[in-house]
């Protein structure tokens, strides 16, 4: 089997290669077979990925520890949803999954847009063949997953505890997603270039690339901020971890592009501006891909020590330059057709919206490399914690929520005091309420009260448009409000869906204002009846638990946790089980003791609502079972040593089960005390809440418009850029 | 006002804003910013009372347990020379001997005391089990 993965790879190199050379030449010497061909290289690169793909999830999946990334990431008793996933946790699998989607994406777009810009799409398939080719080139001479051993182990070592979460199904693949289709957009924007038809056609026909990357690598960013929530020493929700960061920035750089695109669809401006943009945030996630894998900063969601270090810099270096030339080589076509008309109107909004996120974007990426920067600048590696982060970012986004609130209601052009006073009168005085009825109590956080103001704003001018819309559709139709509202969300998707973003990440930013600036954080030692107080509420560490998991008739985890009992004024308004938890080896002479000294994990317990969380994670104090475990140790090697080579493994593994049992009912019987971490975290369940709405919206937005409507829709486009370009011409 | 003259002012003054900015972060980040060191050099240069961001390993047979506190002493990556430290609160998954670690401390006496919330464990990888072999 790793034969046909191996060949698989070296064939996608070497059709990613004939194919980069196929495209440019049917480009230049205008000959349709060669692009077409160069096209279905790209399809063939997807298969032969897919194929690889799928040859190395059936070795995971039947546990063939003759693969060694098998053997080092899965076992027998990991789950088989988790030995699915254990596939991408391995620096290979994720490059191979890296390869899958970018081929898959690339297949996707190319087939939509084989009809259309027929100039501009051979250099971007060439562009993407690029990339494929890279990291099949990896993958063949770097970091291979089909790597064999002759002596294959009868047991893995386990995909690592840590990464036993739900997140890691669909937190990997969506960011990977999103990574990959922004370099769609990336790829046309560098097709349009070169041959210098730089009007909103390939904007048009990469738009919905570039909101589905948005979108995925959002939800990957959520998904993980979520899985990150729910770990011990992870930091919460955010920590400004380097590898946190390197998702966030193309996302950001992503949500300018969006929104200035716009500009250029409407007005003919800031091509420059796009073309910089959409370059800048394809190299971004490229650069995330790198941190993960380089180890050049310290982050504790990195890979361990990698040789791809090298190949990532020049690769990225190469696209740096790259587009620096073509920016530079093509500021002739990249003229702006109109110029701003006034400060007071969208275009400066959307505008100063996109200075805001592009110096948001730079001053997390200076922040990130700063130990590199102070250590080329000063000699010294210096570090800086996430209060700095939160200096520069929580002005700049409270910032860019005010925005949120105004784009969407503000005239084109230039805006007039009727204006103004139509589409602000109430917002304004949603915001001022919210100000006023909240600093009694949020006073001493100055900004989080700016945010819950902002958002209160933010939320009237959504709520106001959606009022509006379906007030006249109703007037012209007499449908019902729910009817008329989804036909005017139907009808108008693109806008609608945007506002519903918006309203989104008001919400959103809300629950982060809320939950960072009004936490409240205790570590108590407690033993089982004692009961401590947080933010009102009243826990008691009720008991002791202790359960021994098997599965596939093997050992899976030890969990020692416990019970706690949440009370407000007296009265039961929760309960907590947290636990932790211990992952014994299978080998059948393995002592008890290696169970307590490998890897652990704590289960951590969440009693969420609207108003807070109670999160809470549990340390028990396992010395006092140091006894114990050393006199089942001690039995179970003299009777390794009396059976000697007539071991029975079945045997051994039915009394070490009994031991374990034994150390359980031990623990829970005569408990020691135990550590808690005990948070009270305000409206997080806020922020879950507004991803879940902002994503809704994206949704929307990138749903396909009926059929009608997107013929007229892709027409008036093509016409609108045809003459565009006439006029440029003229 | 003439449409050029517009245009030039709002260029200077992004331009102003853009170099203010570029200056409070370098600024702000030089001033809070702690010293990353290993626990050679900060055995050699620490001073009493100022942060320094503490990268090296847990040393093996070091850690002890008293209550929420602990006392455990972090190790040259490569070197012998290792320091004593104390910290309170709730510790990563990941920690244990033999690990690298990362943590702001400050020097008390003889010792050097974590943080709050400062002590992050890096695994070997989150994805290999580096030093683990399958059985």
């Amino acid at each position: 089997m790793e034969g046909l993965g191996r060949a698989c790879l070296v064939l996608a190199l070497l059709v990613a290669l004939y194919g980069v050379g196929a495209s440019v030449y049917g480009a230049r010497a205008r000959r349709r077979e060669w692009v077409a061909s160069g096209r279905r290289a790209v399809y063939a690169v997807f298969a032969l990925a897919a194929v690889a793909f799928g040859v190395l999830e059936y070795a995971f999946l039947t546990s063939d520890f003759s693969f060694t990334v098998v053997a080092t990431h899965s076992s027998t008793t990991t789950p088989w949803y988790y030995q699915a996933a254990a596939a991408w946790s391995s620096q290979e699998g994720s490059l191979l999954l890296w390869l899958l989607l970018l081929s898959m994406w690339s297949s996707l777009v190319l087939f939509i847009t084989r009809r259309r810009m027929r100039d501009v799409t051979p250099y971007a398939t060439a562009c993407l063949l690029v990339f494929a080719g890279f990291f099949a080139a990896l993958l063949v001479f770097s970091a291979s997953p089909f790597a064999v051993t002759a002596t294959p182990v009868a047991e893995g070592t386990g995909l690592q505890p840590l990464l036993r979460n739900p997140g890691m199904l669909a937190h990997p693949v969506f960011l990977y997603s999103g990574y990959t289709l922004f370099t769609i957009p990336f790829a046309f924007a560098v097709g349009a270039l070169i041959v210098r038809r730089v009007d909103a056609e390939w904007i048009a026909a990469t738009r919905r690339f570039a909101l589905a990357a948005w979108l995925f690598l959002g939800i990957g960013v959520l998904l993980g901020s979520r899985w990150s929530y729910t770990e011990l020493g992870w930091g919460g929700y955010w920590a400004w971890d380097p590898v946190e960061n390197a998702s966030l920035l193309p996302w950001l750089t992503g949500t300018a592009f969006l929104h200035s695109v716009m500009i250029q669809e409407r007005r003919g401006m800031l091509k420059v501006w796009n073309a910089s943009l959409i370059l800048g945030t394809g190299i971004l996630a490229i650069l995330g891909t790198f941190l993960v894998r380089s180890g050049i900063l310290d982050s504790i969601h990195a890979f361990g020590a990698s040789t791809l270090g090298v190949p990532f810099v020049v690769f990225i270096g190469v696209l740096i330059l790259g587009s620096a030339y073509l920016v530079v080589s093509r500021q002739d076509a990249l003229r702006a057709e109109h110029r701003l008309d006034s400060l007071l109107s969208r275009e400066a909004v959307f505008l100063f919206n996109n200075i805001v996120l592009v110096a948001l974007t730079f001053v997390i990426l200076f922040l990130t490399f700063f130990p590199l920067i102070a250590e080329a600048l000063t000699g010294t590696k210096r570090a800086i914690g996430p209060p700095v982060f939160d200096k520069f970012a929580v002005p700049l986004t409270l910032v860019l929520v005010l925005l949120s609130g105004i784009g969407p209601v503000i005239a084109w052009r230039k805006a007039n005091a009727e204006n103004v006073r139509r589409n602000f009168r109430l917002p304004i005085a949603a915001g001022v309420v919210a100000l006023l009825a909240l600093a009694p109590f949020t006073y001493e956080k100055p900004l989080a009260l700016l945010m819950f103001a902002a958002g209160a704003f933010v939320l009237g001018t959504i709520g106001q448009e959606f009022w509006r819309g379906v007030g006249a559709r109703r007037a012209m139709t007499s449908e019902s409000a729910p009817v008329a509202l989804v036909s005017l969300v139907g009808r108008n998707r693109r806008r609608y869906g945007g506002y519903t973003i918006h309203a989104g990440m008001a919400l959103l930013f809300v629950g982060v204002a809320a939950s960072s600036a009004f936490q409240d954080a205790t570590d108590e030692r407690l033993s089982p009846g004692q009961t401590v107080s947080i933010s009102g509420y009243d826990v008691t560490y009720e008991r002791p638990t202790g359960e021994l998991l098997v599965r596939n008739g093997r050992l899976e985890r030890l969990e020692f946790g416990a019970v706690l009992v949440v009370r407000k004024d007296g009265e039961r308004v929760g309960t907590l089980r947290p636990n932790r938890g211990y992952y014994p080896t299978n080998t059948p002479n393995a002592p008890i003791r290696a169970a307590f000294e490998g890897e652990a994990t704590s289960e951590v317990a969440l009693d969420a609502g609207l108003r807070q969380d109670i999160w809470t994670a549990v340390s028990p104090e396992l010395a006092v079972l140091d006894t114990e475990i050393r006199n089942r140790d001690s039995v179970l090697v003299a009777a390794a040593q009396k059976a000697g080579t007539n071991l029975d493994p079945v045997r051994f593994a039915q009394l070490r089960r009994v031991y374990f049992e034994q150390i359980l009912k031990r623990y829970t019987d005569n408990p020691p005390p135990a550590t808690f971490r005990l948070i009270v975290s305000p409206m997080v369940t806020w922020i879950w809440l507004g991803a879940i709405l902002t994503f809704f919206g994206g949704l929307i937005a990138l749903w396909p418009a009926a059929r009608g409507d997107r013929a007229v829709s892709r027409a008036t486009a093509g016409y609108a850029s045809r003459v565009a370009r006439e006029l440029g011409r003229a | 006002m003439d449409p050029s003259r517009k245009r030039k002012t709002r260029l200077v003054v992004a331009l102003a804003a853009a170099v203010l900015l570029a200056a409070a972060l370098v600024y702000t980040s030089f001033n809070t910013s702690s010293e990353a060191v290993d626990p050679g050099r900060l055995m050699a240069s620490a001073v009493v009372g100022r942060s320094y961001e503490l990268t090296g390993k847990v040393a093996n047979d070091s850690v002890s347990r008293s209550g929420r506190t602990m006392e455990f002493r972090v190790r040259d990556r490569e070197g012998a020379a290792s320091v004593p430290v104390r910290y309170t609160g709730a510790v990563p998954d990941p920690f244990r001997e033999g690990r690298e670690v990362i943590i702001t401390v400050r020097k008390e006496g003889a010792v050097f005391v974590g943080e709050k919330d400062s002590l992050v464990t890096k695994c070997p990888s989150k994805y290999e089990t580096a030093g683990e072999t399958p059985s």
